[in-house]
């Protein structure tokens, strides 16, 4: 099948893609690319005020634009599914995942004789059988309690696989999946993707695979389409395109991705310089013209064509048979490497900051009867027990699935959550657990940079005014001609332009709003500085750059950084320390190497496995995770992770909580598996990790 | 529900952003109309003693029970007062004691929701389940009931307004606190040193006006009812005032024979309340605050 919509007000100009049964297209690009515009435009399933302009859209041979709206519902229900990145935005939280997907079931007409709906007949009894099958075959193991839930009621992975088996139901030709797993945590996705990998296998189903991660759509799809304002820039199988991508931009975008093993002075990312252009405002020539580091003239002036560089490869720049004879590196000059890092010891006798024996409970309700009976009240226990230092010059990467207690522990730290136990010090000194009772004249010592960009900054002040006020309050500025001196230099250290002092939070860009929040933190010159999932939502491109920049940061102020990151790749390249935190605990914690290489926990061995990597040949022999966690409520005794470990030892780690173990690299593993007999079961998951420098690691993207 | 405004509105600061919200009220003929009645109303309560052509309470029995003509727009009630001037006049009246009213509640109202609901607490529980107490009554009967302790008087009218509509008001600002206090911004602005007024007023408020703004249109036409429901009843402002709602009182017992002051002021009345309201509904838009039931 074929299509070929060009827009209006140019979400999207001339792109066309094919998808053949059974293959899937990753359709990757920044947010403002028009992938998610172009994967709705493929349904004919365009948002009341877009229409397709020009172009046509092709399934099994046969057009879509001439179907009246009756014969595209019979589309929709039949032949081609979306899966929305949202799962509850397909599902209707008034009926139950079992009756939904027999709707879906039932959609195909020749499989529903004329009538019946999933009724108490015969039929529907054969009907039920469907459904659990189809649930049963994304691997929801209870099929059956599942089909009797109701949306709510099962976690986010749950509700993405049962959209995934409606989707499914009706045997679709065409499969779109727009970010079906951005909201799930990389276990979860890992599971997910082997799923699609699987189906499309089985099915001969087509998947148009959208997303914003080349990791995930490496792991996923056989060919990539890379979109770029609205244009389709190159399009390759897979592993051409990560060895050998022929497009400055796509070439840019594999730069900016951290790659686990990378060493972040020796081999720093290069991120994408400027900003994608608006769609009412794209240059005439090449759209990637402005921020191209290769750029000619002609690029300005003349817009490249969608050339075959091979056969099944396409490409839309001028300078790409340069690119391909290599005689033309369309990398940015790297930055000079940041100067050699002389704090990797830990400098002072004491840590800049550490966690002892940190624990928050949060005391569920109790009905006035329990409590009468004197009940213990129960509690979600969202950290347990944890403990952690960070040295001054140092970065300590803390990852964990959502629920693993990251963020509560941030929040302890920094006082704006109470601990129920444990203490935080700075610099050896004990700081008291409520913000508010700290020594005021030390709060600039310990600051945090929050995840969301959107919400750091307060959007009614301008950000010369954000950053004045902790400089008045904690750094003693006074004169206004001082404060002004010091806004510019806190602007210039987060490279941005002075001018946007006198700009509003709601003028920035994403990133542009977090160097902001980075450089608010600075202002007080903290020696702790905490980073709660401060780039997760960025574009890689943007990414980049700001951890280029706390790279930077950091060796020229010797400051002590927490980060705390769902993304494993992240961590990695930006920690020198990493602990792993499971439900509240801390499972595993040492030098970044050290974690990165067996014996690992079997939860880090499970996390690790899950990293969708850019290699994608490398996929080999993975270990998955089944089930959800437990919930934090009722903990299981013994090791919290035994109902999902897939290393359990059976009733020893069911009765016991697991003993801390330490090797001789200094990193602490708590499991009952002595570290010796872990090391010889487990296969290193990143050959290359922790040998700084560029390693065989740079193989997979760099020619 | 009444949010705060989304990102974009929030964009809407700085000098230009009056400007810009009444370029936006008067985008729309709805809100264009109730804004302009609602200033027309004003100036007449202020310029209303100037241009009345006869006193309040100025009896010309000769002249009683006139209809509507060019020397008496409105005619003349039973006791010969002119009816156009004495609803002119009670203009000042009804707007000065609603207006000062609502004023008062939306300021007690504002200071009481921010400060507990960014508490939080103990505090926050105990003011809240007190509104709620207060809130059980319609206010028209707890007003009643008030005064009819306190008497009726143009103070214990304002005791009472304010008394109704402090929950009100609080309730509306504790639910963008509530969503405003858990943003990030303000954990930033606490990390690093800013005592609460600070953070009440720079980080906290802003996102309040908003609402606080529409709702405070509201309690104003909340409060012109109120204010006339009272004086119809008897319970608030006492003969001989040209209040409106006392009017409408003295002139039920003679409608037949006098219809049209018992018509001017009840149309009075409806143009001022549907005029307010469509304002604050413009308001609403204009600021994009969401109003949902309550
Ligand atoms: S056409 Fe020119 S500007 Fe565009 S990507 Fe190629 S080299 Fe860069
Ligand atoms: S203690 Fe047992 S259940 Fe826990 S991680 Fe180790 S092997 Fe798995």
């Amino acid at each position: 099948m074929a299509y070929g919509p060009g827009a209006g007000v140019l979400a999207l100009r001339d792109v066309d893609l094919d998808v053949a049964p059974g293959t899937a297209v990753g359709l990757v690009g920044e947010s403002g690319s028009g992938k998610s515009t172009l994967a709705l435009a493929a349904l004919r399933f365009l948002p009341g005020d877009g229409r397709v302009v020009r172009g046509r859209v092709e399934l099994g041979g046969v057009a879509l634009d001439g179907l009246s709206s009756a014969a595209l519902r019979d589309l929709w229900r039949r032949r081609v599914r979306l899966v929305p990145q949202d799962p509850l935005a397909s599902l209707n939280p008034s009926l139950t995942v079992g009756r939904q997907v027999a709707e879906g079931l039932a959609g195909d007409p020749a499989g529903r004789d004329g009538e019946g709906t999933a009724g108490a007949s015969p039929r529907g009894d054969r009907a039920r059988d469907a459904v659990r099958a189809l649930l049963a075959s994304v691997g929801l193991a209870d099929a059956a309690r599942v089909a009797a839930s109701y949306p709510h009621q099962l976690s986010g992975g749950m509700q993405q696989r049962v959209a995934i088996a409606m989707a499914l139901g009706g045997a679709p030709e065409l499969l779109v999946m727009d970010e079906p797993t951005t909201n799930l945590d990389v276990t979860t996705e890992a599971t997910v993707l082997d799923l699609v990998r699987d189906l499309r296998e089985r099915h001969g189903t087509a998947v148009l695979y959208v997303s914003h991660s080349l990791a995930v759509v490496a792991r996923t799809c056989d060919r990539v389409a890379v979109l770029y304002a609205g244009e389709l820039v190159e399009d390759a199988p897979v592993a051409e395109l990560y060895r050998r991508p022929l497009h400055p931009y796509t070439r840019g975008l594999l730069d900016s991705l951290p790659r686990v093993g990378q060493d972040r002075r020796a081999e720093p990312l290069r991120p994408i310089e400027g900003r994608i252009p608006e769609a009412h405002a794209r240059p005439p020539g090449c759209v990637f013209a402005d921020r191209c580091p290769v750029a000619i003239e002609r690029c300005h002036a003349e817009r490249p064509a969608l050339d075959d560089a091979a056969p099944g490869r396409r490409v839309r720049c001028h300078r790409w048979p340069e690119i391909a004879a290599g005689t033309l590196d369309p990398r940015r000059p790297a930055e000079p490497p940041a100067r050699a890092h002389d704090a990797l010891a830990p400098d002072g006798d004491a840590p800049a900051l550490s966690v002892r024996s940190l624990s928050k409970r949060y005391p569920l309700a109790r009905g006035a009867w329990a409590a009468l009976r004197r009940r213990p009240a129960r509690a979600v226990r969202a950290l347990e027990d944890a403990s952690l230092e960070v040295w001054r010059g140092r970065t300590l990467g803390l990852v964990g699935e959502s629920g693993s207690g990251k963020s509560t522990l941030a929040r302890c730290v920094v006082g704006l959550t109470v601990p129920t136990a444990g203490e935080v010090a700075l610099a050896g000194a004990r700081l008291a657990p409520r913000l508010e009772h700290r020594y005021r004249a030390r709060l600039g010592e310990l600051q945090m940079v929050f995840q969301n960009s959107g919400e750091a900054l307060n959007p009614y002040l301008t950000v010369g005014e954000s950053l004045a006020r902790p400089l008045r309050r904690l750094a003693g500025a006074r004169s206004g001609g001082e404060i002004e001196a010091r806004v510019r230099s806190l602007l210039e250290a987060v490279h941005l332009p002075a001018a946007f002092a006198a700009r509003v939070p709601g003028e920035l860009s994403g990133g542009e709003q977090q160097r902001v929040a980075i450089a608010r933190a600075l202002a007080t010159e903290p020696c702790v500085l905490v980073f709660d999932e401060s780039v997760s939502g960025l574009d890689v491109s943007v990414q980049a750059g700001i951890l280029d920049l706390l790279t930077r940061l950091q060796d020229e102020r010797h400051g002590a950084y927490a980060f705390i990151s769902h993304d494993l790749a992240v961590v990695a390249y930006l920690a020198d320390d990493i602990a792993v935190m499971h439900l509240g605990r801390v499972v595993e914690s040492g030098p970044a190497s050290a974690v990165l290489r067996p014996p690992y926990h079997p939860y880090t061995e499970a996390l690790l496995s899950a990293v969708p990597t850019l290699d994608p040949d490398g996929q080999a022999e993975r270990v998955r995770l089944t089930g959800d966690a437990p919930s934090p409520v009722d903990l299981p005794p013994g090791c919290p992770f035994h109902t999902r470990c897939p290393r359990s030892l059976g009733e020893l780690c069911e009765r016991e909580a697991p003993p801390w173990r330490r090797d001789a690299s200094g990193k602490t593993v708590a499991c009952h598996i002595p570290l010796e007999e872990l090391v010889t079961a487990q296969v290193p998951l990143f050959a290359d990790a922790g040998d700084a420098g560029a390693g065989p690691a740079a193989e997979g993207a760099a020619p | 529900m009444t949010t705060s405004p989304s990102p974009g509105a929030l964009a809407t600061r700085g000098p230009h952003a009056f400007g810009r919200a009444l370029r936006a009220l008067f985008a729309r003929p709805g809100s264009a109309i109730g804004t302009s009645l609602v200033a027309g109303f004003l100036l007449l309560a202020a310029v209303g003693p100037l241009i009345a052509p006869y006193g309040a309470n100025e009896q010309v029995f000769a002249e009683a029970r006139q209809p509507p003509s060019l020397a008496r727009p409105f005619g003349t009630d039973h006791l010969g007062r002119d009816v156009f001037s004495r609803v002119l006049l009670g203009a000042r009246d009804i707007v000065s004691v609603a207006g000062l009213g609502s004023l008062v509640a939306v300021v007690l109202g504002a200071a009481a929701g921010l400060l507990t609901s960014y508490l939080g607490g103990l505090v926050e529980e105990l003011t809240f389940r007190f509104f709620d107490a207060l809130l059980a009554m319609p206010a028209l009967l707890l007003a009643l009931l008030l005064l009819g302790m306190l008497g009726p008087s143009r103070a214990n009218v304002l005791i009472v307004l304010t008394l109704a509509y402090v929950p009100i008001v609080a309730r509306v600002v504790r639910s963008v606190v509530l969503d405003v206090k858990s943003k990030d911004y303000v954990a930033a602005a606490r990390m690093q040193g800013e005592p609460l007024p600070a953070v009440l007023l720079r980080d906290v408020l802003p996102a309040v006006l908003p609402a606080l703004a529409v709702e405070a249109a509201l309690r104003f036409s909340y409060a012109i009812f109120l204010v006339a429901s009272l004086g119809f009843l008897g319970a608030g402002v006492q003969p001989p005032s040209p209040d409106w709602g006392l009017m409408i009182r003295e002139a039920r017992t003679f409608a037949s024979l006098t219809p049209w002051a018992l018509a001017a002021p009840a149309v009075a009345i409806s143009v001022l309340v549907v005029a307010v309201n469509l304002m604050a509904e413009g308001l609403a838009r204009a600021l994009q605050v969401t109003r949902g039931v309550r």
